[in-house]
């Protein structure tokens, strides 16, 4: 009997902080957008919460902002173009190092995820000397460079995890039966590693549109990003319109999501 | 049977040639840059080096940060642990709510996340009022420009890059383990300590590893929360790059900061090894 309380004592309190522990992670995670959404239809001139009377007019406002337009079509540009050269870089990558065990294609992965792990800002700082140095001037060009280095390793990340999961033997079965690799790759390596490509592809735009460490170095006047635009209405005068902003790319953010659950099952390809 | 996969490795060419331009080259111009002992980069002496490693204030920087790392990523190891834990054992329709519930502050912008809670943790902010309504305190709280504030934030902006290779470790465990241990008589905390803890530790180094790199670089939520009094290498690297132009002791701070960084990294790396070396050895 005293057995059995103790017993359950101990699932009962393992249980509790779990539980505990994990549903405030949850509303840890959730609660900031659920404010920024609602702060931002705030009827008044300051960020308030819960705001005084509901309105839209913060959205309306945004309307007259071109400023903060213009740095949104600039870093979609950029997140577009450095998408889809990582997108096709990293897929070389990862097939490229995928299944060979060498010492030459661990050193290439690790090359390759290193800009992960390595300070960004360190690596935008580097650019802009390099740059600079080669006589090379700063443009959307050299912005989407820099962009392409980190947002490659994420596709290569990805595409590997994918690649991994392809049995060799569907390429073996059909290459035996007399198609030659270019036939293999485009109608069977492709169409199985292609929700790899596009998840990675997804997680790519999301990080150039919000990358920050290496526009700072490598974007100027004439380029300048949403990301540090926001950033300096926040940091100078903290207005309504950042928060009307930030409803917007939460809403954006939601919806490139949901397309990328459709197209790629992005969270599954995540785990 | 080789023959298959020869040659195949030659498709990362072209990636490796582009990374050796434009990402390797410049850290080697950076190295170069930290050899020059004056901005207009007339004589090489390791100088930079010098002041930064030298100078109380400047190590003070580094050290800041790279506890600052520390902090933010054990906070987030408590919470999303055993997020990660409880993800993994739902039932599915609860476990993508879940999942989503964990991408979707991963994709949004970290501008709008730390603005979010410069609206939470403000004097006027959601926190302070709700502490003073229940009373637990009588006059706001500063968090806002503090580093618990910047800590605390660090830890919600990046939760998600803990959570998600947790999730992928667990999701290779064995649950027959976990029931046999049960079967033995081994109680909930019990089976935690000897079975699920350390089979999960090459997650939890990876989730480590990811979350200490983020939160020592994260520029934006350093300045917006950190606000100006707390500097850290990030800041000050950028301030003497662009502020002060001073290129070479900017480039030798960024070395440092990146060795520092790298240092870390190894070390958790090694930690999570040895014990899966304990384990299954």
């Amino acid at each position: 009997m005293a057995e059995r309380r103790r017993l359950d004592l101990d699932a009962l309190s393992f249980r509790f902080v779990v539980g505990a522990l994990s549903a405030a992670a949850v509303v840890v995670l959730v609660a900031p957008t659920v404010i920024v959404l609602l702060t931002s239809l705030t009827a008044s001139a300051s960020l308030r919460f819960p705001p005084d009377g509901l309105s839209f007019r913060w959205y309306r406002a945004l309307a007259g902002a071109g400023q903060l337009q213009r740095a949104a079509g600039n870093s979609l540009y950029v997140a577009v173009v450095a998408t889809a050269a990582s997108a096709i870089l990293g897929t070389l990558g990862a097939l490229g190092i995928a299944r060979s065990r060498s010492r030459w294609s661990r050193a290439l992965d690790a090359l390759f995820m290193s800009p992960l792990v390595l300070p960004a800002l360190a690596f935008g700082f580097a650019a802009l000397m390099a740059f600079s140095l080669a006589g090379i001037r700063l443009s959307w060009l050299t912005l989407a460079v820099g962009h392409v280095v980190v947002c490659t390793p994420i596709v290569v990340r990805t595409t590997v995890a994918a690649l991994a999961q392809l049995d060799p033997a569907l390429l073996e079965s059909s290459a035996s039966l007399g198609a030659t690799r270019r036939y293999t790759f485009r109608r069977v390596t492709l169409p199985l590693i292609g929700r790899g490509i596009a998840a990675g592809a997804f997680l790519a735009f999301m990080a150039s549109f919000d990358n920050v460490p290496v526009s700072l170095f490598l974007s100027d006047a004439r380029t300048e990003v949403l990301p540090i635009h926001l950033w300096q209405i926040i940091e100078t005068n903290l207005d309504v319109r950042a928060a009307a902003a930030s409803g917007v790319l939460i809403v954006f953010t939601l919806l490139v999501m949901l397309l990328a659950e459709r197209l790629a099952g992005l969270s599954r390809q995540l785990r | 049977m080789p023959a298959r996969s020869d040659g195949e490795w030659r498709l990362a060419l072209p990636v490796a040639a582009f990374f050796a331009l434009f990402f390797v080259a410049p850290l080697g111009v950076l190295f170069v840059v930290s050899l020059f002992a004056e901005p207009t980069m007339q004589t090489l002496a390791l100088r930079q080096y010098a002041r930064f490693l030298g100078d109380r204030l400047h190590l003070g920087i580094l050290a800041d940060t790279l506890v600052l790392g520390v902090k933010a990523t054990l906070v987030c190891l408590l919470l999303g642990y055993p997020l990660a834990w409880v993800i993994a054992r739902a039932r599915p329709r609860v476990q993508s709510l879940l999942v989503f519930a964990v991408i979707l502050p991963l994709l949004t912008s970290v501008v709008v996340r730390t603005f979010a809670w410069i609206v939470i943790l403000g004097r006027q902010g959601i926190l302070n009022k709700t502490l003073l309504a229940v009373g637990l305190v009588d006059e706001p709280v500063r968090l806002l420009f503090t580093e618990l504030g910047v800590v605390i934030v660090l830890a919600q902006v990046q939760l998600p890059l803990m959570v998600l290779p947790l999730l992928t470790t667990f999701g290779r465990i064995d649950p027959n383990l976990a029931d046999a241990s049960a079967a033995l008589g081994a109680g909930q905390w019990r089976t935690f300590a000897r079975i699920i803890a350390p089979l999960s530790l090459p997650g939890v180094a990876a989730g480590c590893v990811l979350v200490y790199a983020a939160c020592v670089t994260a520029f934006v939520t350093q300045t917006l929360i950190g606000g100006a009094r707390l500097i850290y290498v990030p800041l000050f690297m950028y301030q003497q790059a662009t502020g002060a132009n001073d290129w070479p002791f900017a480039a030798a701070i960024a070395i440092v900061f990146m060795f520092a960084v790298l240092f870390v990294v190894v070390l958790i790396n090694t930690v999570g090894r040895s014990r899966r070396a304990l384990v299954h050895g």
